[in-house]
């Protein structure tokens, strides 16, 4: 299993004025430029930490909100290419959907992917419903120019000889010709996330690794929908390595301290949801299904714990997270023990995205809890071995 | 009359008509001269009052546009020209001549955007607290943007009394439920960006030269009375007429008076 560090590089001093949304239409007034920049060396320092100790990168993007300052993840990743040795570097997710240019978009992940030295993967998403406003794109037909943007861009990243030429109903480009190639052939690969089983088949189609977040015990069916595309496709399953899942993850020498420490990290579920009402569903982001289930008050609950019980993450504690697979906290042994019987329970998982710093956390918290992760849970989950995908039976 | 029109004629409220393969829902209604009353991005409800007083002396046929209501959409079709030349399609199939067109807000877009291209078929035009043009600065707002308001504040925006707008969704048929969906939907695939307008369109209003009225709710508060005006001015001769106590909808909140202001117009 690989294990990827994420934090969300938020600006937490904040999150205390925030009336009802920490995103879109919070004043930037509230980010001190200094502290902002503080914090960015921190969070940089730690992700060089996480180089050193044998830990992959995960970085992500968000617009207009004080819970990720990473507004352009090129920036980060440009950063990061340089100043790490050997870490993978997963950007997840680079919003396609809100992106007007993917020539760009080809242009920066290839040069990324050439300074890293090949180090990159690539984790395209549709984007959050609530940046459809900041970024102005249409949210109807989202999944329709998302796929023509991929398309474009691996065709740029795997035409060498001769400029081409695009013309789709979304985008128009002549003489593509992308300089610099990519150093990873044929190109770096490629992620994306879902929470749909109609999505993750078409992943699974199409070979894409695939991630969920914050799916807890109802991420099987997910994996199960991608292993129906993928056999449709391919005529085998998948291998785990196709499979990531997003956990919060807190472990300390002992249990009372790990679960304070799961707290502090777990601040990330209620405040990633303080968004004003008005910007979480922007028309066609949502099928007209859903929102008729939305309307008529028949939307479901869709984080379970193993034995079948639906919690509220905004306001679940800590033992509520770790029996939903949204947290994994406790001792050492505890988290591996978690970890392996969360990854059992989906018939393997290849990459842990490691939420391992949140919100208010401090850097020697952070820094004890991916040390400690790293020594001590860390080589046994690499030495673990998967479920064989011959036994895992599609649903 | 040629036999498209005949076949709708006799049917009943609910009935739908295809152009080009694309199959609409089509409310139909009384007899007379016609009139196309293009509903704005809310839709139409085949009980609004507007239409049974229009129907008294009018030959009333109120569409709901291509991904609004029941209506198919075709993937192509994304732009309110799209939706403008539709109707044109519509007109030349019914064989309409002399109709008045009426258009609330968003239908009123597209009334501008058909009138703009030909009139062959349409003697008088009638534009109902219309969007569709930039009027202000680039930093002027002058369309409230709705796709940033909860519904309760959409309906404070749109309504002179917000309370004629509350629906309940739990007790409502499914259908209908799902017709306020798409509506949605499919307001947005023609209104995002540029939002609620076409650039180009201002530009071109000076080619209708068919009498026209603007009927204006003056308690809009998406559009300003000024926004109407300047709409009014672009068109040569074009009449401007306030309703008192209405807001974005006057066809809703004051039927009685919009038809009457609309029949009174069309028989001038």
């Amino acid at each position: 299993m690989r294990v990827y560090h994420f934090t969300e590089q938020p600006y937490p001093k904040a999150w205390e004025h925030h009336k009802g949304s920490l995103r879109i239409t919070l004043p930037n007034r509230l980010l001190d430029p200094k502290i902002a920049g503080d914090l960015f060396h921190r969070y940089y320092d730690e992700w060089m930490l996480t180089d050193e100790l044998g830990l992959d990168i995960m970085l992500n993007e968000h617009h207009q909100t004080a819970t990720c300052m990473s507004s352009t993840c090129i920036v980060g990743l440009s950063i990061l290419a340089r100043i790490t040795k050997r870490a993978r570097l997963l950007v997840l997710g680079y919003p396609l959907g809100h992106r007007p240019d993917p020539m760009r978009c080809a242009e920066e992940l290839a040069t990324v992917d050439v300074i890293s030295r090949g180090r990159l993967d690539m984790g395209f998403v549709k984007g959050v419903p609530y940046e459809f406003a900041p970024s102005n794109q249409n949210a109807v037909r989202v999944m329709e120019r998302f796929w023509d943007a991929h398309d474009f861009i691996i065709k740029a990243m795997t035409s060498h000889d001769e400029p081409f030429n695009w013309e789709s109903e979304f985008f128009h480009y002549r003489q593509v010709n992308l300089w610099p190639r990519p150093c990873q052939q044929p190109h770096p690969p490629v992620w994306s996330t879902t929470g749909s089983r109609a999505n993750a088949r078409v992943l699974g189609e199409r070979g894409i690794a695939m991630a969920t977040l914050g799916t807890g015990y109802a991420t099987r069916p997910l994996y199960d929908s991608y292993r129906e595309g993928y056999v449709a496709k391919h005529g085998k399953l998948p291998g785990a390595d196709r499979f990531a899942y997003l956990g919060l993850v807190a472990v300390a020498d002992n249990e009372a301290e790990a679960h304070r420490r799961g707290k502090a990290v777990s601040i990330y579920l209620p405040s990633s949801g303080i968004v004003a009402p008005e910007f979480r569903n922007p028309p066609g982001y949502l099928s007209v299904e859903d929102n008729v289930r939305m309307l008529r008050g028949e939307a479901k609950p869709r984080t379970g714990t193993k034995d079948g019980r639906f919690i509220d993450m905004r306001t679940a504690g800590v033992q509520e997270l770790i029996d939903t697979g949204i947290l994994f906290c406790g001792t050492p042994d505890q988290v591996y023990d978690q970890i392996v019987e969360f990854t059992e329970y989906c018939g393997g998982m290849g990459n842990l995205l490691m939420m391992g710093h949140a919100g208010a956390m401090s850097h020697e918290d952070t820094v004890d809890n991916l040390t400690l992760f790293s020594k001590e849970v860390l080589p046994r989950l690499r030495a673990y071995k998967q479920p064989e995908p011959e036994t895992v039976v599609a649903a | 009359m040629p036999a498209a029109a005949r076949d709708i004629a006799r049917a009943p409220a609910g009935a739908s008509v295809a152009v080009n393969g694309v199959r609409i829902e089509m409310i139909e209604r009384g007899k007379g001269r016609p009139l196309l009353f293009l509903h704005p991005g809310i839709g139409i409800e085949p009980g609004a009052a507007v239409l049974d007083r229009l129907a008294e002396r009018a030959h009333v046929l109120a569409p709901s546009h291509p991904g609004f209501g029941a209506s198919d959409l075709p993937q192509s079709m994304t732009t309110v020209d799209d939706l403008a030349y539709f109707y044109l399609d519509l007109m030349d199939q019914l064989d309409l001549r002399d109709a008045t067109v009426v258009g609330v807000s968003f239908g009123a877009w597209i009334a501008a955007e058909i009138a703009v291209k030909s009139t062959a078929r349409i003697s008088r035009l009638v534009l109902a607290n219309a969007v569709g043009i930039k009027v202000g600065g680039r930093e002027t707002r002058d369309i409230a943007d709705i796709f940033a308001v909860v519904d309760a504040d959409f309906n404070k925006l749109a309504y002179f009394d917000p309370k004629i707008a509350e629906r309940d969704y739990k007790s409502m048929p499914e259908a209908e439920v799902r017709a306020v969906a798409r509506n949605r939907e499919s307001l947005g695939r023609f209104a995002w960006q540029p939002y609620m307008h076409d650039p180009k369109l201002k530009g071109r209003l000076h080619r209708i030269r068919i009498p026209t009225l603007f009927l204006w709710g003056t308690h809009d508060r998406i559009l300003s009375e000024s926004y109407g005006r300047a709409y009014c001015a672009a068109i040569p001769g074009a009449r401007f007429e306030p309703i008192e106590k209405a807001g974005h909808f006057p066809h809703i909140e004051q039927p009685q008076i919009f038809a009457e202001r609309v029949l009174a117009f069309a028989q001038s």
